[in-house]
């Protein structure tokens, strides 16, 4: 039998490994790009500030010349602009974000023992997220019934604000029940009530978009092809539809890790928890500009991060976007 | 017997979509529904796996498959049915396959997980395809259009089904690829297995079905051998499926009534659109999809571009058009540059040169009216206010929708309707040449029929050019004079339409020809009935 279907250019396997593995690097290499300008930024934002930099780094400590000496010392504030700004990236690159003498610490320690309270908050918080908007998508999608109800209910925990929510579920489990600690971060189960509350107003939202895309795929006609096999509802949810409603929701949680950082800051306050809201909060009100600019350029480094990670999810979930736009 | 159905009903809120069908299919049958979309033919054959849809009432007094009857199934035993006794085939396996998904992962999943990787492949392998280890590994969208429709056919029959239920399976594809799948069909016949077919088509059931169903409305009118049906029809319905289909008989008389088409104006001195060694290459590769191409068109000519997809006729249609500009050669319109010119210098002559496209829900804008949709085009030859309004309303009477259309949207529009509007645009500025991309290959033949009747009687009253594009060789020897057959970005034969198709001399043109479904010879009785009620 002729087929002249088979005589169209071969594409192997391999050769789309390597095309995908170039995108993957392409938008590494741009995420890096972002960073730097961040960092660029920060230093051009101190240079263009109002008053000279001394002042300005120790903020409203009285100005000694000791500490004076030690800043320009640091800074290198004598040599020319240029060489300023390469020993900046020099340190920045090698963790190095200076010294604050507000706090009368080195940042990067300071930093680096706050992150990971903070951190382990956003996972936490993002797992819920993941397993409450899959759990109600998958489970409520195309059924009248249900997805009324999951609609409200996410509409509710989507409205209402995450301290509000974190004092009713301290009220509810610590106060009431007695079954979770009310503050700290030594155990495990202290994490429970933060990442609730901060983690389910995002998964309500990710849910809305995850039902919805959901519903759509279940339309396509790809899905009576695959029921007309004699699969069962659950798998062609689980093992077909939400692939196709993931892409939308993955851009979409991206965008709100953001707002999963700066909604930590709230929920640290409300459960008592040490982590880099604190930090970034007291060093806002003080003007300790060391910590700030760290924490700019940290919160740039976790856009990047996430964005390129929304970016490396999306062409693993969907072949069709491995295609080189030529 | 392997399906025996009496008297089913199928309704959707309180609405019965199919009214009192019997159906029987006996072991090594092949059985054809025919007729158009919304006859209830889908929603037949989808019963038949219990996917009737949400909110379906199926009803039958007698309703058995394979020895169970079915009206007692509940969601679980029709899951043990489906792939296992009844395998389902849709159209356009580019949708119909999850395009997330390899192949080979699909196959596992139509077997239940029991196909391993060699299975698979010996899978493919017995739909005709070669190669099968690596298509395994791909993704639908990395096949062609053929080689998916048999990936989603090697899905259908994982489980080797007693049933496979295929719901027009070649609508999407070009004539050849057709042909193969209508082929491959065929050979599954010649092993004994047993078919359903559902098709707007009687030619393609034509040469392949055993008996043909043929149901309009929700209900069958008629029903008995296909060379029975075919040759001595007895249902007007029927008669008017068989006329609808274009064939060298059918040329110079309208495939609706009958009677004689309007003689056409063709003026050969003047010529309107001239295009001299067109060429166009894309991507890294400089590939050519359109290479040294040149033709002319004469006022109130129809020239037909007819070749697969992938061949070049799109792009060329975009050069004439001005939408894409050609790496080397020229385009003239009435003797003055086109393609030469800068936009701002083409714009200012853009209306008299109009467009149809082949899918005109996505080529309106879904917010306006069909008054603002059929009027936008007057903007460039100044005509506003109640003037717009007489020549829109003209322009709607002559094809045949009336005032009532005007504050319609695009969504409320049948495909045969949307496809009016289309063309009341594209004649409302007076154009001197109409391009048209595929306008009828979206549409069942007796839609396509009435579309055909509509653009030659428009084109022989308007004296307009039209360059008419498709994969359809039938549809271009009813419509136009002169023919273009390109294949691979080049023209491969021309000239004028009877000539070349009674003497084709280039292989892909004969084999275009022999692709063609052919319906047998068949007594034409003049029917009183058919002229009132095709409408």
């Amino acid at each position: 039998m002729s087929d002249a279907a088979l005589l169209e250019p071969a594409i192997a396997a391999p050769a789309r490994h390597g095309r995908m593995l170039r995108q993957v690097a392409g938008r590494v290499a741009s995420g890096l790009v972002v960073l730097w300008a961040a960092v660029t930024l920060g230093f051009v934002s101190l240079q263009l500030a109002p008053g000279d930099i001394v002042s300005l780094l120790i903020g409203e400590q009285p100005r000694t010349p000791a500490v004076e000496a030690a800043i320009r010392a640091e800074w290198g504030l004598g040599d020319p602009v240029a060489v300023q700004y390469l020993r900046y990236l020099w340190r920045v690159l090698h963790g190095d974000f200076g010294r604050s003498y507000i706090l009368q610490t080195d940042v990067s320690g300071l930093i680096a023992s706050q992150i990971w309270p903070t951190a382990k908050l956003t996972a936490a918080a993002l797992g819920v997220a993941i397993v409450f908007a899959v759990l109600s998508a998958v489970t409520t999608a195309g059924r009248s019934w249900a997805r009324r109800v999951a609609g409200s209910v996410e509409l509710v925990l989507a409205s209402t604000p995450s301290f509000w929510l974190g004092i009713v579920l301290l009220f509810v489990f610590s106060f009431t029940l007695k079954l979770l600690p009310v503050a700290g971060d030594r155990t495990l189960s202290a994490l429970v009530l933060p990442a609730l509350s901060l983690g389910l107003a995002l998964g309500a939202v990710v849910g809305q978009v995850l039902r919805e895309g959901l519903e759509r795929a279940l339309e396509e006609p790809f899905a009576l092809t695959v029921r007309s096999w004699g699969t069962t509802g659950l798998v062609l949810r689980v093992r077909h539809g939400l692939r196709h409603a993931a892409l939308p929701a993955v851009t979409l949680t991206g965008w709100l890790v953001g707002h999963l950082l700066s909604g930590a800051v709230i929920t640290e306050q409300v459960f008592g928890r040490p982590g880099l809201g604190r930090v970034t909060v007291e060093a806002v009100l003080g003007q300790d500009l060391p910590v700030v600019l760290a924490v700019a350029i940290l919160s740039a480094a976790v856009f990047v991060v996430t964005s390129t990670a929304v970016d490396i999810l999306s062409l693993l979930l969907d072949p069709r976007l491995r295609r080189d736009r030529s | 017997m392997l399906v025996d159905i009496h008297n089913l009903i199928i309704g959707f809120d309180g609405t019965e979509v199919v009214r009192g069908l019997d159906l029987t299919i006996q072991r090594g049958e092949i059985v054809a529904l025919v007729g158009e979309s919304g006859s209830g033919k889908s929603v037949t054959a989808r019963s038949l796996v219990g996917l009737a849809g949400p909110g379906a009432r199926v009803t039958a007094d007698r309703f058995i498959i394979d020895g169970a009857d079915v009206t007692r199934f509940r969601e679980r035993d029709w899951r043990a049915l489906r792939g296992r006794k009844i395998g389902f085939v849709l159209q356009d396996a580019l949708v119909s396959l999850d395009p997330l998904r390899r192949i080979g992962q699909q196959l596992a999943d139509a077997s239940r997980g029991r196909a391993s990787r060699a299975e698979g492949a010996a899978l493919l392998a017995s739909v005709g395809m070669r190669d099968a280890e690596r298509r395994l590994v791909q993704y639908p969208h990395q096949l062609s259009g053929g080689l998916r429709q048999r990936a989603l056919i090697a899905t259908a029959i994982a489980q080797d089904p007693a049933l496979v239920i295929a719901d027009e399976p070649t609508t999407a594809l070009d004539a050849t690829v057709q042909k193969q799948i209508l082929d491959l069909l065929r050979q599954r016949r010649r092993a004994g297995q047993t078919l359903l077919l559902i098709s707007h088509d009687l030619a393609i059931v034509a040469d392949l079905a055993d008996r043909v169903l043929v149901m309009r409305d929700g209900e069958v009118v008629e029903h008995g051998p296909t060379a029975h049906i075919l040759s001595a029809p007895a249902h007007p319905y029927t008669r008017r499926l068989l006329d609808a289909i274009p064939s060298p008989r059918s040329r110079g008389t309208q495939l609706t009534t009958g009677q004689r088409l309007l003689p056409k104006r063709i003026d050969p001195l003047h010529v309107v659109l001239e295009a001299r060694h067109l060429v166009k290459r894309y991507g890294r590769d400089q590939v050519a999809a359109v290479d040294d191409v040149s033709f002319t068109l004469a006022a109130g000519e129809a020239l037909g571009i007819v070749g697969e997809s992938g061949s070049g006729k799109t792009t060329v249609a975009r050069i004439v058009l001005g939408l894409v500009e050609p790496d080397d050669g020229r385009v003239e319109l009435a003797g003055q540059p086109w393609s030469a010119l800068s936009e701002p210098e083409r714009r200012l002559h853009r209306a008299g040169i109009q467009f149809i496209a082949q899918d005109a829900l996505s080529s309106f804008d879904p917010r306006y009216d069909v008054g603002r949709i059929v009027g936008e085009t007057l903007d460039a030859v100044g005509v506003f206010g109640a003037a717009r309004r007489r020549r829109v309303l003209e322009v709607l009477d002559a094809v045949r929708l009336g005032p009532s259309f005007l504050d319609r949207h695009p969504r409320e529009l049948s495909g045969g309707q949307r496809q009016r509007v289309a063309i009341a645009r594209a004649f409302a500025p007076r154009p001197r040449l109409l391009v048209a991309d595929e306008p009828v290959s979206a549409l069942d033949v007796s839609i396509q029929a009435q579309i055909l009747d509509l653009l030659a009687e428009l084109q022989a009253t308007s004296g307009t050019s039209l360059l008419f594009i498709s994969h359809d060789l039938g549809v271009v020897q009813h419509l136009t004079d002169r023919v273009l057959v390109m294949k691979e970005g080049r023209v491969v034969e021309s000239g004028e339409v009877g000539s070349v198709l009674a003497r084709p001399r280039h292989p892909y043109t004969q084999a275009l020809l022999e692709a063609l479904p052919s319906l047998p010879a068949r007594v034409r009785q003049p029917d009183p009935v058919l002229e009132r009620s095709a409408s």
